[in-house]
């Protein structure tokens, strides 16, 4: 091997020439995102735009342009550590908890700039839900779970709570389970439960986004599958950002798909088109399971 | 692919050799291991079980009556009394065996001028247990012990038969210790509550004398008032006077004569008893009687003779209002500090300076921390309140000296580090998963703590509040500076305006401890109160923690989480 090295020029300019896009970017490449025209064409819920990440010293993001679908389910795939999750907990703002990041560029939710200095980042917080990977009911009753946002805001108005509450949980599939249990505690429902109780926590406020991160992925089979089914419910009524290491899970759940590596966004567009033939080959390794 | 065959067998090798050597050796296994954390487990148990064992058997049979012992020794002289300790030694005695001495309660102070005598087994001519030799408990002087001559009433002898006599005592106890009761009610409270209103009256003549100078009309018209109040003051002194003399020229009447063990009479007021009986002729049934009575005494009365006799109640009640002052005190500041430095505060060096601090606080003597509240609370803050709000009453410190509440914030201090780390690991230990699914809900900080963080941290708070209160109620060196004394006339919370008196010093039974075993006169008869009053103390902690203890059982249910 260490013969070769260097000695022969075109014989590693035709390796470069194979090598896949996905080996260029982790020599430090930039390429431009690869974005389907059919997502150009759907009206926008959030925009993110020329968006950089760090951790400290390590950039988790770069560059990266994409826009939201309003009203469809946009899933976003990767291999572990490209920053699906970074990305998404970006658009609600949670990463500016970690003392250590840093950020570049905007996000804008329905035309308004989201990292604008002025911004109020908690009211920016309530016009969002988020699901989390793990559930994590927080340790009171079913009840006040799925109000915990409207408490927050002071409503004491139980006609509204309690309607609130149904409405969530029959939206989150749970109302036929839960509805003689309210007042008992959250951590006592099984794990598919809490998270749906989650969803219905997330989606109390009539968020205008919803974002899940890996929602299914700590659940058994068939609680993913009620999961699953939720979502496509949700479908339509929320504008839905959901991040997934499950192949089958984007390609049954999402209308639009992007596929990121290594921080960067490499190709966008409608969920069937980057499943069954996507423009770049790198994509197709990726989603056939080749490759990551 | 030899090389590789090769490296294969190499792997295997090493792969034998390792189970090898794991088969063989103890310490691999961990056999020593377990030998070595359970000896140090066995023997932290075996020292705990013995010290509370030891409290335990010595607490609780010290109010067991026991027998009354007459010896005969060979000088002709007799003793009669209570055996307390019998003690072997090697030294020889007469007879060239080993020693056996006993040491007798005698009583009967003030004819012998002691209460304890050592008795020489070998020397003793005879020993015998009257019937008739009775037991008695004083309100002064110690034990009596003798035998009963003749009941007096009116000085008239109406009795003089021992079992006469005896019957003659229990009719009529009851009634005399019913008014020496009434007449202390008088002594303490009523004379009391006029000493009160004389004093509100001075101390509004020297504030308006203060305030406008004396010899100014506001000054003429209280002193008016004050005069008033003087003369009020003294005819209610004289009516109160008449009752008491009343109710002791009714107890007068009735009295009994007593002879010693080496034949000396003594007359005994009736209502100096506190509690008579023949400890021979007395069954079990009777024995379990006065010893049910000696608890409730314990448990109930003051203390009398130096705190060697009689009960501990101010000190109980002391202790539990210094308690739970203390709690109230360090709970919410450890529990701000603890959030502070967990929640808001960034990472960093001082953080970690802070904290350290922190810990070692609790390595700081306790006396230390005595000092301090001496010099902090009694003299700079105590004397800044006297100054603004009771300048009336000085020279006479308010504030300005020892009391419940600077002895309350003094071991909230102390305790401040144990609430601290206690709610910083319990706030550590709140999933980072439940703030940020707060926060995703749009919810503040504070809501997020308040909402979230702090109830489910609230057990391990709890855990810091228990162990604070057995830190706290065990405490002794700092409180001798603060406000703990020997004999305190009044309770912190009692029934006169304002009801609260956080500025009074206190009982406590730790202090009483102390002063049991190191400041009686009358060592060994306090020595058996040293055990009961130990025993009562942990009694009181253990109850504190037990109450805790389900607290925090009943906050931990609501956490409990369901498995998946």
């Amino acid at each position: 091997m260490n013969e070769h090295r260097g000695s022969d020029t075109s014989q590693s300019e035709a390796r470069v020439n194979e090598m896949t896009r996905l080996a260029l970017i982790a020599q430090g490449q930039t390429f431009p995102t690869d974005v389907h025209e059919e997502v150009e064409e759907e009206e926008p819920v959030l925009q993110i735009k020329d968006f950089n990440l760090y951790y400290g010293e390590k950039q988790a993001l770069f560059n990266v342009n994409m826009k939201i679908p309003k009203g469809k389910v946009t899933a976003l795939i990767g291999p572990s550590g490209c920053g699906k999750s970074t990305l998404l907990r970006s658009v609600n703002r949670i990463n500016d908890l970690l003392p250590t990041v840093k950020i570049d560029g905007d996000i804008h939710l329905n035309g308004e700039s989201m990292y604008d200095p002025g911004v109020d980042v908690i009211e920016l917080r309530k016009r969002m839900g988020m699901v989390f990977q793990k559930p994590n009911p927080f340790p009171m009753t079913i009840y006040e779970n799925v109000v915990y946002s409207l408490r927050i805001d002071g409503e004491r108005s139980k006609a509204v709570l309690d309607e609130v509450c149904e409405r969530s949980l029959k939206g989150a599939a749970l109302w036929e389970e839960a509805k003689d249990r309210l007042g008992e505690s959250a951590l006592g429902l099984s794990g598919g439960q809490q998270q749906r109780l989650c969803i219905a926590r997330a989606i109390a406020a009539e968020p205008e986004v919803l974002l899940m991160d890996e929602p299914a992925s700590a659940l058994d089979p068939i609680a993913t599958n009620k999961i699953e089914d939720l979502i496509a419910q949700l479908k339509g009524e929320y504008s839905i950002l959901i991040v997934t290491h499950n192949m089958q899970q984007a390609a049954r759940t999402s209308e639009y798909t992007a596929f990121m590596y290594l921080g960067r966004l490499i190709e966008y567009g409608p969920t069937e088109t980057i499943f069954v033939r996507p423009r770049l080959r790198d994509t197709m390794d990726y989603v056939t399971g080749r490759f990551g | 692919m030899s090389e590789d065959r090769a490296g294969r067998k190499m792997k295997e090798g090493l792969g034998t050799k390792r189970r090898k050597t794991s088969g063989a050796s103890l310490f691999v296994q961990g056999e020593p291991m377990v030998w070595l954390t359970g000896g140090g487990l066995a023997i932290s148990l075996i020292m705990i079980v013995g010290l509370l064992s030891l409290v335990l058997y010595q607490g609780v049979v010290t109010f067991w009556p026991s027998a009354v012992l007459m010896v005969q020794i060979q000088d002709g002289s007799v003793l009669m009394g209570e055996v307390s300790r019998i003690e072997e030694s090697d030294e020889d005695g007469s007879d060239g065996k080993g020693k056996e001495e006993l040491l007798i309660r005698t009583g009967n102070y003030e004819l012998t001028n002691e209460h304890f005598n050592w008795v020489d087994r070998s020397r003793v001519e005879k020993e015998d247990r009257p019937e008739w030799a009775m037991v008695v408990e004083r309100i002064e002087w110690g034990r009596f012990y003798g035998f009963p001559r003749a009941f007096l009433l009116d000085s008239d002898v109406v009795a003089g038969t021992p079992q006469n006599v005896f019957e003659l005592f229990n009719q009529y106890h009851e009634e005399v210790r019913d008014r020496r009761d009434r007449r202390r009610e008088l002594e303490t409270g009523e004379v009391g509550k006029v000493n009160n209103r004389l004093e509100k009256a001075r101390l509004s003549l020297k504030k308006s004398e203060i305030k406008y100078g004396k010899g100014s009309d506001e000054w003429a018209g209280t002193k008016e008032a004050y005069d008033k109040a003087e003369t009020k003051a003294a005819a209610d002194f004289e009516i109160i006077r008449q009752k008491i003399d009343a109710l002791n020229n009714a107890n007068a009447r009735y009295q009994m004569v007593m002879t010693t063990a080496d034949g000396r009479e003594k007359t005994l007021d009736l209502a100096d008893i506190v509690r008579l009986y023949p400890a021979n002729r007395i069954n079990a049934m009777e024995k379990a009687w006065i010893y049910l009575s000696r608890w409730a005494e314990f448990l109930l009365d003051e203390p009398r003779e130096a705190n060697s006799e009689g009960g501990v109640y101010p000190a109980i009640f002391g202790t539990v209002v210094m308690t739970l002052l203390m709690s109230i005190a360090v709970v919410p500041f450890g529990v701000m500090a603890a959030l502070y430095l967990r929640e808001y505060a960034r990472a960093g060096t001082i953080i970690s300076i802070v904290r350290i601090s922190i810990n070692n606080l609790a390595g700081v003597p306790s006396i230390v921390f005595g000092v301090f509240g001496l010099g902090f609370f009694c003299y700079m803050v105590g004397a800044g309140i006297d100054e603004l709000l009771f300048a009336s009453r000085l020279p006479n410190p308010t504030f300005g000296k020892g009391g419940v509440l600077w002895s309350a914030l003094t071991l909230a201090l102390l305790t401040l580090p144990v609430v601290i780390v206690a709610t910083e690991e319990s706030l550590a230990a709140v999933p980072n998963s439940m703030r940020e699914g707060s926060y995703a809900c749009g919810a503040s900080k504070w809501q997020t703590i308040k909402r979230i963080v702090l109830p489910r941290a609230m057990p391990g708070i709890m855990t810091g509040m228990i162990l604070a209160m057995a830190r706290g109620a065990g405490e002794v060196a700092p409180l001798m500076l603060v406000g703990a004394v020997k004999l305190a006339p009044e309770l912190p919370v009692d029934g006169v305006f304002p009801y609260i008196h956080p500025e009074r010093s206190f009982m406590h039974l730790g202090f009483h401890i102390y002063d049991l075993g190191f400041q009686s006169q009358n060592s060994e008869a306090a020595k058996p109160m040293v055990f009961t009053t130990t025993l009562l103390l942990i009694a009181i902690v253990f109850l504190l923690n037990i109450l805790a203890v389900r607290l925090r059982t009943r906050l931990r249910k609501r956490f409990e989480s369901a498995a998946f």
